[in-house]
């Protein structure tokens, strides 16, 4: 019953909340923001135009695309850059100076490279996820227990036996933290890149249904819409937390 | 000062350096002139200085010192994990050159795989072996530690001394000739301690592998030992070897026990008084 109660809690809030929406814009003059029925109304009015699943496809598309290609990247380069110190040491700093520059920085680079289209707001993706996987991994080789590395040895394991089975099983708990946090960066930067890079996706559907006439029903549809994805693959990813061979990471153990 | 350089002549009566051992014992295990220097900022830190010691086969041997005197960084010579500055260990007459399967190093319990289940940890060194071998010699070393019932469990999942079981089973499981321990049981409870101390002998019984074994206690490095390594302060030297020639089990109140922990404290400069 009470883990029953725990969930309907968030529940009553969303609806809270909506109420408290729909009747304060219902009494006010000015016009702030449309009725939550309204955004209903909009959500219906993408269905049937056949926007609604395009445009959510279009933007998971580049999403998975950028992200998966710098998980690719970034954490075999990271582990790497982990294991050997030295390599790790020098080309920190630089890294650290590209961290800080803003995905949304490079739009005008990725334009002038690969012009309007897909292949720009994808790069933005992969720009935005890479060096936060590629930190990460380094970071996570950083923090294995040199006592697991030489019992491995001790117990006359390859290199490549060692990477695959006390390296990878010891660092996975944290990779998985650093992807569930760096695809939310991913899905912030694929609706940004959308506004200016594109004609179709989520982000492009709020751009667009406010310069083709003030649709603020559909910008706050777009809204919306981003939010309950982002949440969804949130989630997503959570669930690989409870895989129970990676839950020791988590623990304060 | 007198009375000490007077009770040093008392102890060498009750602790006779010509060693007369039971049995001859074949040598597995020799360290020849082990030296290390260690360069920390320009800094030369002596920590060992001229280490020879031999260890017999199925012999188990403590070495006893006190903390920070590098009495680890020895044991991590032995095993290969470190080279010394000066020296060498010959292990069947062969040099080391690295740690090997042969020769497990026990850490403190936080050396067990967190991700691998019981089974996981104690077939980690297995995996040369067919799947059904692996499968006996994993049941026989979870019975021979006691850990029944829990081979699906995950080290989080388990007490501080069973951790610590589990971690001596995984290195049983490989059938190594040697176990180096590093104070093993010195993250433990003082009972969980003295229970583990009684199992460590019960399976070096059963098994009879040469244990060279770190320790800074010197109760239990003589309830535990053949032989007891006592080592100086840095640089560490080997101050004396102790033949403890009591049969086991061992009685800690008898009064050889009583004689040779008085002559240890002493040998180390401690008045036994709280």
């Amino acid at each position: 019953m009470i883990d029953c109660f725990a969930r309907l809690r968030p529940v009553a809030f969303i609806v809270l909340i909506l109420t408290i929406w729909h009747f304060a814009i219902h009494y006010q003059k000015v016009h702030l923001l449309p009725t939550p029925l309204a955004v209903a109304g909009g959500v219906v009015e993408l269905a049937q135009h056949g926007l609604l699943v395009k445009y959510v496809v279009a933007s998971l598309f580049r999403v998975t695309w950028g992200f998966a290609g710098a998980a690719i990247l970034a954490i075999p380069f990271g582990l790497a850059l982990g294991w050997h110190r030295r390599s790790g040491m020098a080309l920190n700093p630089l890294i650290q100076i590209f961290r800080p520059i803003s995905p949304l920085a490079w739009i005008p680079i990725s334009i002038l490279w690969f012009g309007v289209g897909d292949v720009s707001a994808i790069f933005l993706i992969f720009l935005a996820s890479f060096l936060p996987l590629t930190v990460t991994a380094m970071n996570a080789v950083a923090s294995v227990s040199p006592v697991h590395i030489n019992a491995a040895r001790n117990f006359g394991l390859s290199q490549s036996q060692l990477v695959s089975r006390v390296l990878y099983p010891a660092v996975a708990p944290q990779l998985i933290v650093g992807l569930r946090i760096t695809l939310g960066v991913a899905w912030l930067v694929v609706v940004a890149a959308e506004m200016i890079a594109v004609n179709s996706g989520l982000g492009f559907l709020i751009v667009d249904s406010r310069n083709a006439g003030n649709r603020y029903d559909l910008v706050v549809a777009g809204m919306v819409l981003i939010g309950v994805i982002g949440w969804l693959l949130d989630l997503g990813t959570r669930s690989l937390e409870k895989v129970k061979s990676l839950r020791w990471g988590y623990s304060e153990d | 000062m007198g009375s000490i350089i007077a009770d040093s002549t008392v102890l060498k009566s009750v602790v006779p350096e010509t060693v007369s051992r039971k049995k001859v014992l074949k040598t597995k295990l020799h360290a020849e002139g082990i030296s290390m220097v260690f360069n920390s900022d320009g800094n030369r830190v002596a920590v060992l200085e001229a280490i020879d010691l031999k260890v017999g086969e199925g012999e188990f041997v403590c070495v006893l010192g006190p903390s920070g005197c590098g009495k680890s960084t020895l044991l991590n010579i032995i095993a290969g994990f470190i080279s010394p500055t000066c020296g060498q260990v010959r292990i069947d007459g062969d040099a080391v050159r690295g740690p090997d399967p042969r020769r497990i190093f026990v850490f403190q319990e936080r050396g067990v795989f967190p991700w691998l289940t019981v089974e996981g940890n104690i077939g980690f060194g297995l995996f040369k072996l067919s799947k059904a071998e692996r499968r006996e010699r994993i049941a026989h070393y979870v019975k021979l530690v006691g850990l029944q019932g829990f081979e699906k469990a995950y080290p989080q999942e388990l007490s501080g001394g069973m951790k610590q079981r589990l971690e001596v089973a995984r290195a049983l499981a490989v059938n190594p000739d040697v176990l180096f321990m590093d104070e093993p049981f010195g993250a433990l409870d003082s009972i969980t301690r003295l229970t583990m101390r009684g199992e460590l002998l019960r399976i070096w019984r059963a098994e009879r592998k040469t244990i060279v074994f770190v320790t800074h206690d010197i109760e239990e490095s003589i309830q535990l030992a053949d032989r007891v390594v006592v080592m100086s302060a840095r640089p560490a030297r080997i101050q004396r070897i102790v033949n403890i020639d009591i049969s086991h089990p061992r009685d800690i109140s008898s009064r050889r026990y009583l004689e040779l922990r008085d002559g240890i404290f002493e040998q180390i400069g401690l008045a036994h008084k709280v």
